[in-house]
């Protein structure tokens, strides 16, 4: 039976990992993640759970430590937001490289400059080439339901890839809010338990892990790696019907909110797709054909089904929590943009960075930015194609 | 906001304000609502400004942005009220209430000419008389209910016992203070409305 609950986003995760029971978690505090390790090892001190909970002294060693106890055959994880995130990148890319179905919980927060506790996507696009998965959540129900799929996505023979779970700092880890839990044992049925084919501790069948490859052979084990990431999108589907079955809650690639006759769609990630599908509900109701396109997956990312699914719009706003310093627009401008022409869907674009560093996205900036798409395409108004929301000038 | 009511804090760091508006989204989800409650960070340290929010709904509640039409605020501490525009919005004909012990005429120096209802709760009275110590974010609860009409009286009153044994389960003795604050800071408000309704009918 369902449990109608209030929880945080941060507690919300604790409670997956608490009724997942994973076997190791190194972690590292840091804003505003904190409160997952210290409230898993609440969990681990009332002897709720047996996971062996180790303190590190850095994220860079959180992520190692995560990666030495997943490579010896255990079910692992850890946390963490911003600049924790940042120390871990040469290790994240280790795990990934090595195949590790490790699983990371990322509250999401800027990266310094200016230093700033609060959200935007900064640190989760900055691993956006690290080959995790990078599964992005709207609010705390969301967040818990993509942890309890994490595993399993991680752990399929298909896949073998570790897992980025993503929720917005503060905005959805902080905030307390209606959820519906699952009971215990349906998650712990749905998440199994782990059984590596392949491990370090595993005297009858030893193995070696990150060792040196020639270039002979490095190329085509970076294409597996590809390949794998491309595997997952199927996995990540199937999985999500599994947990349609326990949950009643359904789950995509993305999420389609009233685009199917829409003219103007706003595609964006995050706790702000749900300030933006308040826009469409009060735009519909003034007789306006507008819709939300929300990105659930951003790695691997689904190219050819958003092309598809935005190919009878007049124009999308491309909204980027983050700014990616290249001169020609954020991560998900670039990456949608990229999608459309290869799919030859030739629809007018416009770039929007949003939401730096916690600055507010409100329905009516949302409301602002669909009446502009509406005026360049209606009256053919100029509108720079990649652009600020509310930037002071 | 349709179907319900938003609610803005104002406090310090530190002083529970932020502490308050979860219990709020606390209690109202006893009653079946729909709720919502964050705390808005500037700097992280003690005694600096900082702004909590609550929507309350019948319906789902989906969007994440601050609040600035709000229904009712709340303001923990009266030294903010130079400072912040905390009338900044707010709704005619909702309310603001403030923890002061001041008069009325010098509170309203401060409201920009605010039109709608002012109520006064001397929260760090009521705490020191309560807990012996100035924990003001329970009385400014009781009266953010009370002003509110989020829930009925009782059921407030019931619910909160329920938190407070959850939350003070290691220090016990705490509880029946904070009850008594909340009790009291509800006859103030209540007395405040009759006396608004005398005014009206005389």
């Amino acid at each position: 039976m369902a449990i109608k609950e209030r929880m945080s986003g941060n507690e919300a995760v604790s409670f997956a990992i608490r009724q997942i029971n994973p076997d190791v978690m190194p972690a590292f505090p840091i804003t505003p993640s904190t409160e997952i390790p210290q409230m898993v090892s609440t969990y681990i001190a009332n002897g709720e759970i047996d996971t062996e909970f180790i303190p590190v002294e850095s994220e860079h060693s959180a992520m190692s430590a995560t990666i030495g106890a997943e490579a010896a055959g255990a079910r692992s994880l850890t946390a963490t937001s911003s600049a924790g995130l940042a120390l871990m990148w040469e290790e994240l890319l280790l795990a990934a490289s090595n195949r590790l179905p490790l699983v990371l919980a990322l509250v999401n927060r800027t990266l310094s400059g200016p230093i700033n506790i609060n959200c935007d996507h900064s640190d989760g696009m900055g691993a956006r080439d690290t080959g995790w998965i990078q599964i992005y959540a709207e609010n705390n129900q969301e967040a818990y339901d993509n942890f309890i799929q994490a595993y399993p996505i991680a752990e399929d023979t298909r896949v073998h890839l570790p897992v980025m779970i993503c929720q917005d700092g503060f905005i959805t880890s902080h905030a307390v809010e209606n959820i519906t839990l699952l009971e215990d044992e349906p998650v712990k049925n749905f998440v199994g338990e782990y059984q590596p084919e392949e491990f370090l501790l595993n005297p009858g069948k030893p193995i070696a892990v990150g060792p040196y490859s020639v270039s002979n052979y490095a190329m085509e084990a970076k294409k597996n790696q590809e390949i794998a990431l491309e595997n997952s999108k199927e996995v990540i589907l199937e999985v999500a019907k599994k947990f349609q079955k326990i949950s009643g809650r359904e789950y995509g690639l993305f999420e389609e909110y009233k685009t199917q006759d829409a003219d103007y769609i706003m595609l964006i990630m995050g706790s702000a797709a749900g300030t933006a599908k308040q826009a469409v509900d009060d735009l519909r109701d003034k007789g306006k054909k507008v819709g939300v396109l929300k990105l659930r997956v951003f790695r691997p990312f689904p190219a050819e089904e958003i092309a598809m699914a935005l190919k009878n719009c007049k124009a999308v706003a491309i909204m980027d929590r983050c700014e990616s310093y290249n001169g020609n627009g954020g991560p998900l401008g670039s990456e949608v943009s990229a999608g459309l022409f290869r799919n030859k869907v030739m629809i007018e674009t416009v770039n929007y960075i949003y939401g730096l560093a916690g600055r507010d996205f409100t329905v009516g900036d949302a409301c602002d930015i669909f009446s502009e798409l509406d005026d360049m395409i209606v009256n053919g108004k100029e509108v720079e194609q990649y652009q600020y929301v509310r930037l002071r000038k | 906001m349709k179907n319900g009511i938003e609610i803005r804090w104002h406090g310090r760091g530190g002083q529970g304000a932020k502490t308050a508006a979860l219990l709020l989204a606390d209690v109202a989800f006893k009653t079946g609502r729909n709720v919502q409650g964050f705390p808005e960070y500037g700097p992280e340290r003690m005694g600096a400004p900082i702004t909590a929010y609550n929507r309350i709904s019948s319906d789902k509640i989906r969007v994440h942005s601050n609040i600035y039409h709000p229904d009712y605020v709340v303001v923990v501490d009266e030294t903010l009220l130079g400072s912040v525009d905390v009338t900044a919005g707010l709704k005619k004909t909702g309310a603001i209430i403030i923890n002061t012990a001041k008069s009325r005429e010098e509170i309203e120096e401060h409201l920009g000419g605010y039109e709608g209802r002012v109520f006064m709760v001397d929260a760090r009275k009521i705490s020191v008389e309560t807990l012996g110590k100035n924990f003001p974010n329970s009385p400014m609860l009781a009266a953010a209910v009370a002003v509110s009409k989020v829930m009925p009286r009782e059921k407030f009153i019931k619910e909160m016992r329920a938190s407070y044994q959850h939350k003070f389960a290691k220090k016990p003795e705490v509880i029946d203070g904070n009850m008594k604050a909340l009790e009291m800071a509800f006859d103030k408000v209540e007395g405040t409305m009759e006396a608004e309704q005398l005014t009206i009918s005389a």
